[in-house]
């Protein structure tokens, strides 16, 4: 049994070849004294390091990570560590609502000849997770459920679209039809209440198509499987910047897709609306006026305002008609964006640490790991290569355990970050019900905090922010390691 | 052997203490408060509340978990011998299901034809299945994605269960319907709090009666099975209903009867590094990997032809095999997909497009 069992933590660092490891070695020539808890990984940059090697290690077990790579604008390979900054800087930000304190990750800048730093950064580092204590396990905790409490505000009068233009956009469809492999939007489900994806190829395709509360699928995860093909898309304003992104990031082209908008006046958030009717009824009939739906149930009438019944994304929506299109009907709706945090969020912002790993682990107890979160987002391209089902590398555990089912969770947060729009169609499609939007919302909220307000699918000829660079950046600071 | 019993409806708890104490683990369903809620099965405990819904996710957990151990193994070394332990004892305790609906009880009776009436027995399997005993509550209406009865059940089918628990006012009428299930519901002591039945099975009779009286009437898809056999190679049929999926495994995974599995090895790790594990965990034939070969090569590359596979063996291949269909008609593969893509229809379209032709 080795000697400093017991009074050695587990801390992880993930050094540059070029500089970091360098100066490590230095430190050990020159005989500078340092703590033995680090255990180095050698990666040649520190643009090498995706962050979910550090929640994969902080998840399985470690009480620290730290990453050092070379100072910025002395990169070897010019310019990895100015990605490298953007990354770990979101990951910084993000780990506290997965209820990891954000202290037990650091990453800094040390040079090859940098002996004295690295000794210094390594001891305050160790010193610091001592400090701090073992890191609780995630499956040691106990499980936690809370409920977000879903009273919002609108920042516009919220509707049911009753009196939307859709005869003229069915017109227009038809008029395009012709040049179009088909027209995506929504037609009536199995039954009034629910509507699902319809793809139209014919003009009796077309009359099928229906606009209303009901319409919450985000019909622009279909986009990137036509490529190469000429198609429209009926959207919302929230769909549309989904269109946005994937066109940012060069996914689909703009003069292969026909965007056919109308103002939105809210979609209904059917897991509140499901509560209501009961898991397992028959809807027997759905009346609409201009500000609720009524949807009578196994003989039992239920009314629905739209403002207290719509799905949570609809309350800050300040883009009701789809900024982006080349055919739409409805003036656009002056709203003036308001930041508000997002339901979940807030409820996990008022949770300790503690609390929110405990959060996280009742709610991932419910995940059968069906990946409908996963194929439901328009922002999932890996499709069939996703690490979640990947053999080799071997990235996660086949296990039914919470903690393999909270990472993949974040492995998907992470590939969205900076791109996810915030949709919430990963959530609308869990089954079981957990609140995983969330994870994204907290992203996207450093995402607008570090770059300037910047928001995803706003602006098609914009860069995604982890996918650039500044060299000198305005809002991440380097730490002192005084 | 039959028996009858009636318990009140504040006896869930004393009957439930009473099963724990035969050694067996109870699974019961639990609501899962969130802003959409859902209903699990888990092990119940005393003080535990448990409800009496039809869950969201089955209980198929009981037999076939999503992930098992088939085999550990772990290597010793001392100074001079080296040992290689292996362990493939299957992963089994004496069960009760607790408050399973029909369909989830003849998810069992589908799964039990290929894990225990095939040329090979699953020894994991049946040592599960063998110790448990499965209380279903019959259902008291059909819903809008219900279909059980087009599939030869109903909301009060026995099939796959050991007692049938009816909902009546004042409590549960508990029947017998295996031999099983009447060995344990005799051998309860008074503190189960279970009277007679005898007297009030009337008002169950009447309470099922009731129920199947609710249901919407059932289109006959006798011919399914020539139907989809015929339209195989009809691409444009497939592509056309399969449109709107989007490759998830939620129709697999909340599936009572859907039983494909996936086996990965996998090492300790960190934990030690001597050692490793064999998992068995469910598969989905909606993902592209559930066909891709070694080689790389896919067979079924595209969405329609997943698709075709799974409706093909629910409806085709399986009755072929078993003489039954792999679909119990729980519905939970309409309702939890995130484009509520209708199995029921897909089977209609194909019986219909098979009369066109």
């Amino acid at each position: 049994m080795p000697v400093l069992e017991g009074k050695e933590l587990r801390i992880v660092g993930f050094l540059c070849n070029w500089c970091s490891y360098g100066g490590a070695d230095a430190a050990g020539v020159g005989r500078a004294v340092q703590p033995t808890d680090l255990r180095i990984i050698r990666v040649p940059c520190s643009g090498r390091v995706d962050p979910i090697f550090i929640v994969k290690a902080l998840l399985n077990g470690a009480d620290g990570v730290l990453v050092s790579g070379c100072h910025p604008r002395d990169c070897h390979y010019s310019a990895g560590n100015f990605y490298a900054r953007r990354r770990l800087e979101v990951l910084k930000q993000f780990l506290p609502v997965l209820g990891i304190d954000e202290a037990r990750f650091e990453y800094t800048w040390v040079g090859a000849s940098e002996a004295q730093l690295w000794q210094h950064v390594v001891t305050t580092f160790t010193n610091r997770v001592h400090a701090l204590g073992k890191a609780p396990r995630f499956d040691a905790v106990e499980p936690l459920l809370k409920i977000a409490d879903m009273a919002l505000t609108a920042l516009r009068p919220l509707g049911t679209g009753k009196n939307a233009a859709l005869p003229k956009l069915k017109e227009a469809i038809k008029a395009k039809l012709p040049e179009l492999e088909c027209v995506i939007g929504w037609q009536q489900g199995y039954d009034e209440a629910r509507t699902v994806p319809l793809f139209a190829r014919t003009p009796q395709d077309v009359d099928k198509f229906v606009w209303g509360p009901f319409n919450v699928n985000n019909p622009a995860v279909y986009l990137p499987t036509f490529r190469g093909k000429k198609v429209g898309i009926v959207v919302k304003g929230c769909d549309a910047r989904s269109v946005v992104e994937l066109l940012q990031e060069n996914l689909i082209s703009r003069e292969d897709v026909i965007l056919f908008a109308m103002p939105c006046e809210g979609t209904l958030d059917m897991a509140r609306i499901g509560e209501k009717l009961g898991r397992y009824t028959t809807v027997d009939a759905v009346v609409c006026d201009e500000a609720s739906i009524t949807i009578t149930a196994d003989g039992k009438e239920h009314r629905f305002c739209m403002a207290d019944f719509a799905q949570g994304k609809c309350y800050g929506c300040a883009t009701p008609l789809a900024a982006l299109s080349d055919v739409s009907f409805g003036a656009p709706v002056d709203v003036k964006p308001v930041s508000a945090t997002p339901p979940e969020l807030a409820l996990l912002d008022s949770l300790s640490l503690p609390e929110r790993m405990s959060f996280w682990r009742g709610q991932m107890g419910k995940c059968l790991r069906c990946y409908a979160c996963r194929n439901a987002c328009p922002m999932c391209v890996c499709r069939d290569y996703c690490v979640s089902d990947s053999r080799d590398p071997h990235w996660m555990s086949q296990l039914a355990d919470e903690r393999e089912k909270l990472f993949f969770q974040t492995v998907h947060a992470f590939h969205l970050a900076g791109r996810c729009t915030g949709c919430g169609e990963c959530q609308r499609a869990c089954p079981v019900g957990i609140p995983i939007l969330a994870l994204r919302q907290q992203i996207g909220r450093v995402i607008e905090q570090l770059f300037e307000s910047y928001k995803a699918g706003t602006d098609p000829a914009a860069a995604p922010p982890l996918l650039t660079y500044m060299p000198q950046e305005k809002n991440i600071h380097e730490r002192g390691w005084k | 052997m039959n028996a009858i019993r009636f318990l009140p409806s504040d006896g869930l708890p004393a009957l439930l203490s009473c099963l724990v104490k035969t050694g067996r683990r109870i699974l019961a369903p639990v609501e899962k408060p969130a802003v959409k809620s859902s209903v699990v099965f888990e092990p119940w405990s005393e003080g535990k509340p448990l409800t009496l819904q039809k869950a969201t996710v089955p209980a198929k957990e009981a037999v076939l978990p999503q992930c098992e151990t088939l085999l550990s193994y772990r290597q010793t070394k001392n100074a001079d011998t080296a040992a290689l332990n292996l362990d493939d004892t299957p992963n089994a305790q004496p069960t009760v299901v607790f408050g399973a609906r029909p369909c989830d009880a003849c998810g069992y009776a589908v799964l039990d034809r290929p894990f225990l009436q095939g040329p090979f027995v699953d020894p994991y399997y049946r040592a599960r299945r063998e110790q448990l005993v499965v209380f279903t509550t019959t259902c008291g209406s059909g819903c809008a994605t219900c279909f059980c009865h087009w599939l030869g059940g109903g909301p009060s089918s026995p099939e796959g269960s050991d007692v049938l628990m009816t909902e009546i006012e004042g409590g549960l009428v508990l029947q017998s319907v295996t031999d099983k299930g009447a060995e344990l519901l005799n051998s309860m002591p008074p503190a189960a709090k279970l009277a007679d039945g005898a007297p009030v099975f009337r008002q169950a009779e009447e309470a099922r009666k009731k129920a199947w009286a609710s249901l919407l009437p059932a289109p006959d898809i006798k011919s399914a099975r020539q139907a989809i056999a015929g339209i195989f190679s009809d691409a444009n049929f497939w592509q056309e209903q399969t449109d709107r999926c989007l490759s998830c495994g939620a129709c697999t995974y909340f599936c009572p009867t859907c039983y494909c599995f996936n086996i990965t090895d996998e090492g300790d790790g960190y934990e030690g590094g001597q050692g490793g594990r064999r998992l068995r965990s469910w598969d989905n034939c909606m993902s592209s990997q559930f066909t891709r070969e070694a080689s790389g090569h896919n067979p079924r590359t595209d969405k329609a032809l997943r698709m075709r596979n799974r409706v093909s063996h629910k409806y085709s291949f399986y009755p072929e095999n078993w003489g039954a269909a792999s679909c119990s008609g729980c519905g939970r593969c309409v309702c939890n997909c995130p484009v509520y893509l209708d199995i029921r229809a897909i089977v209609l379209a194909a019986i219909k497009h098979a009369g066109d032709k």
